[in-house]
């Protein structure tokens, strides 16, 4: 066990290279100049100048990103162009935040999107299943800002069950949550359903119902910890497009997390920021793959790490 | 038509003569289809006497499972179910039972073992809480009680360690031990009836005498009457005091099983009797004059790495083959033999190059090994082979004219029209319509599918076919016909088969030399009548005796006793099998050192 946490650990700081890499060279090809947006559009030439060979941008790429490197080694990841402040104080400062919104929109997901799945693969062909999995695609192929607008819309600004925007109280929290649950729903419930039917046609299944147990013991002890494994594999590689989720809902909600940061920063070519909420991404999609490949083999045993 | 309980001649048991303690009367068992109600099982009658054995016997498509699943009330909704027709256990009528209380006759009153032991239990719980939840959910009894009853069950089918069993998963276990298992489970209520589907058909026939065996044996102590479904005549005479024959859905014969095989009624049962194989039944053929030698292995080694550690260094190998030569002569059939991991297939993969192997093969003059990417695939005009399953072997997508004429097309001979003459000409050879060429697999039935694999094998002319396990998937009277067609091809066109099987039977009918594999060594060979006449290593005579004979006057006393785990053919790196030497004793007749 020891051991494959280390693999797992050193394969994930060669990811983590390659994507720091991956956006460096995006960001640098990118025709947005940074130093135009920091110096404004009356500073003169050599304003402008100084601007760049301050924050070394005149320097060739290589260079550039080895001292990007460097920096990182030693848990710095730079200065913001235009906030004035480290990007670590600003990250750490708003991923609290961040993460309450994830775990509950997560947890939003999953209750959902299995709920929805296993209702489906036990009412399969019945007008319930038809009707559950028309939702679902329509929550898979609606715009994300849209579903954000209209929850806003609906449960915000006509009913006023919920605050409007802001952070700080449960109630703010459960517009947002519940926006990411059902953005996110659509994809683990289709892939919970089939999982579910091909469990349920299994011979231990009907070993199961042999013994005499109820419906609802066949489904909840046998049936579903089976069905559940490729939808855990999922769950780590989903978190990447929840990810993206997360920097849309959060500018919809007015939720100060990182999400909210990385959006002002892109419109802003804040480079540093934006590497450095890549990256903070990119290391919750990591955890959260290893944590999908520790919890599968608690649920099978046939799985073993290596 | 309400058979009664005849008396039994000759059973080993009195079974008791009073009310029966299953009924079934005039079950019909439809489907719903598009063209309305089609029947499955139609006006079956039968009952079942406290401990007693009764066979349902028939080929598939007979409605035997059907019946077993209308009994149990698991019946796939909402399509098939019982229209019309009644079903008691005792005087409880189960067609009127509603859900929940035939959810407390099920695993209480009424047991089912199935014969698919691999997948039969949940993969992510383990032994012991399997069997625990089937005592606790009919039985009001706490955890620790229910647990030593549960241990109990698993000592009583002769489980080795069943307290260490118990925290085991089921993919720890072998088929064997898992089919205990769900015998375990079955009968640790005591159930009335166990019903018992194929329950050894999935098993090896070593493993299959030691679970008929057991059955045999727990029917006894405990009184639970059988209902025993097979295909399998042999396993009837072994075990059934009575026996009803099915086929389309309706009973053709039901009697006593000696009187059955001794006078069968119906034409139907005379056929399927008829079309069993038994040892001994084998066509006597002439000693063949040493002739060519199609392919020659000699010193064949496969191992397949198994991989651990942080830079997924070889740890430990699968010896799936170890140091076999052999050699196939033209025209003749040389049967492989042995029980499910004992290398036989992997054998027939490296002949036709798909796993690497060390060692020397030699096909049709060639060495494998010297061969070079063409070279390999202008041997495939050699080597053919049937597989066991024909239903996976085509490709459901294209029609059987096209499946036949593929190999030719792949290896570039003829035209069009020529590769279409000579696929309706193969067709015709195995005795199909040439007009079939324009159908689809799903249109066949398992006999003929299995037809066009041969047809589809013969294409290019090979020199030798390579049969694994071609007909085990096959109902009996099907698996005869087939092995005619295979035994007048190899006279017709000089063939040598490499005929793989874990069928004894069979392998008596169809070979002419024998070679016997255990843990992917050969521990004997030699010709058929020196193997079966006159068998020297034990595993050979194991196997031999462990054959369901088909004859309810000669029933074998139990066998050999075995409990413990298997061996297995993984071993460390530098480690491995102890090699074999095979000695001559006479005849050409090789058998190991024991």
């Amino acid at each position: 066990m020891g051991r494959y946490l280390l693999s797992r650990f050193l394969q994930s700081i060669l990811i983590l290279l390659g994507i720091s890499f991956v956006t460096f060279v995006l960001l640098y090809v990118l025709p947005a100049d940074p130093v135009r947006q920091i110096a404004g559009r009356s500073a003169t030439a050599e304003t402008v100048e100084n601007i760049r060979r301050q924050l070394g941008l005149d320097q060739p790429f290589i260079v550039q990103y080895g001292r990007y490197l460097a920096g990182l080694a030693q848990g710095d990841l730079g200065r913001s162009y235009l906030q004035k402040s480290e990007v670590t104080e600003l990250i750490l400062s708003r991923l609290p935040a961040s993460l309450q919104l994830m775990a509950a929109g997560i947890f939003a997901e999953l209750v959902l999107g299995l709920g929805m799945g296993i209702a489906a693969a036990v009412l399969r062909g019945r007008m319930a299943d038809q009707l559950l999995m028309m939702t679902s695609f329509v929550t898979v192929s609606a715009p994300q800002f849209v579903v954000s607008l209209l929850m806003l819309y609906i449960f915000a600004v006509r009913l006023g069950w919920f605050p409007i925007g802001g952070y700080g109280t449960a109630a703010h929290l459960v517009l947002p949550a519940l926006t990411l649950g059902i953005l996110g729903s659509g994809w683990y419930s289709r892939m919970m359903r089939s999982s579910m039917i091909d469990v349920l046609r299994a011979d231990y299944i009907r070993t199961a119902r042999a013994k005499g147990l109820g419906r609802s013991r066949v489904i909840l002890r046998h049936a579903l910890p089976n069905a559940i494994l490729p939808v855990i594999a999922m769950i780590g590689i989903d978190i990447g497009i929840f990810m993206g989720g997360i920097v849309v809902v959060e500018s919809v909600f007015g939720w100060p997390g990182i999400g909210q940061l990385a959006w002002q920063a892109i419109q802003r070519v804040d480079i540093p920021i934006i590497m450095g909420v890549t990256l903070i991404s990119a290391c919750a999609i990591v955890l959260g793959n290893l944590l999908a490949d520790l919890i599968a083999p608690m649920i099978d045993p046939r799985i073993r790490l290596k | 038509m309400t058979v009664d309980a005849r008396p039994l001649s000759g059973a080993d048991k009195a079974p008791g003569t009073a009310a029966p303690v299953l009924t079934v009367e005039g079950l019909t068992v439809s489907v719903r289809t598009e063209g309305g109600l089609r029947p499955l099982v139609r006006d079956l009658s039968f009952t079942l006497a406290r401990g007693e054995v009764l066979a349902i016997a028939g080929e598939s498509g007979s409605g035997k499972s059907i019946t077993s699943l209308a009994i149990m009330g698991l019946l796939p909704p909402p399509a098939v179910r019982v229209t019309a027709g009644h079903i008691r256990l005792g005087s409880t009528d189960l067609t009127a039972l509603p859900e929940a209380a035939m959810r407390a006759v099920r695993g209480d009153r009424i047991a089912m073992i199935f014969q698919e032991p691999m997948t039969s239990l949940n993969p992510v719980m383990t032994v012991g809480a399997q069997l625990i939840e089937a005592i606790r959910t009919h039985e009001p009894v706490g955890r620790a009680d229910a647990r030593r009853r549960a241990v109990e069950a698993l000592g009583a089918v002769r489980l080795s360690e069943p307290v260490r069993r118990m925290g085991q998963y089921p993919h720890e276990l072998s088929g064997g031990m898992r089919q205990r298992v769900m015998i375990a489970m079955a009968l640790a209520l005591r159930p009335e009836v166990l019903i018992a589907d194929e329950p050894t058909t999935a098993l090896d026939v070593t493993v299959q005498r030691e679970v008929l065996d057991l059955l045999r044996d727990l029917q006894r102590e405990t009184g639970t009457a059988i209902i025993l479904i097979t295909h399998d005549m042999g396993v009837v005479a072994e075990m059934a005091d009575r026996v009803i024959v099915m086929k389309d859905g309706a009973m053709v014969e039901t009697a006593p099983t000696r009187d059955l095989f001794r006078t069968p009624g119906a034409p139907y049962t005379r056929a399927l009797l008829a079309a069993v194989p038994r040892m001994g039944a084998g066509a006597v053929r002439g000693e063949m004059p040493v002739v060519e030698t199609v392919a020659a292995l000699s010193d064949v080694v496969v191992r397949f790495p198994l991989r651990g550690g942080l830079f997924g260094r070889v740890t430990r190998n699968v010896h799936a083959v170890e140091h076999v030569g052999l050699e196939i002569r033209r025209g003749e059939t040389l049967a492989l033999v042995g029980e499910s991991g004992c290398g036989k297939s992997t054998i027939a993969r490296a002949i036709v190059g798909l796993v690497p192997h060390e060692g020397a093969i030699n096909v049709a003059g060639k060495e494998l090994r010297q061969l070079d990417p063409a070279g390999r695939r202008a041997l495939c005009r050699d080597v053919q082979m049937v597989f066991q399953d024909p239903m996976a072997a085509l490709d459901p997508r294209m029609r059987v004219g096209d499946l036949i004429a593929e190999p030719l097309l792949i290896h570039g001979i003829g035209s069009a029209a020529d590769r279409r003459d000579r696929a309706a000409e193969l067709l015709a050879r195995v005795g199909l319509e040439k007009d079939h060429a324009a159908r689809y697999p799903h249109e066949f039935s398992g006999g003929q599918r299995q037809r066009i694999c041969i047809a589809r094998a013969l294409a290019l002319n090979p020199r030798l076919i390579i049969a694994d396990e071609s007909v085990s998937a096959l109902d009996v009277s099907v698996q005869a016909r087939v092995l005619t067609l295979l035994r007048d091809l190899q006279e017709e066109l000089g063939l040598s088969y490499l005929f793989i099987s874990h069928d004894m039977a069979v392998v008596e009918n169809i070979s002419d030399r024998v070679a016997v594999m255990y843990l992917g060594q050969i521990v004997e060979m030699g010709s058929r009548a020196q193997i079966f006449g006159n068998p020297q290593h034990p595993y050979t005579c194991r196997l031999i005796e462990a054959v369901p004979v088909p004859d309810p006057e000669h029933r074998r006393p139990p066998g050999v006793r075995l409990t413990g785990e298997i061996p297995t053919p993984v071993h460390s790196v530098g480690a491995g099998p102890e090699r074999v030497r095979l000695t001559d004793v006479g005849g050409g007749h090789l058998v190991a050192a024991h």
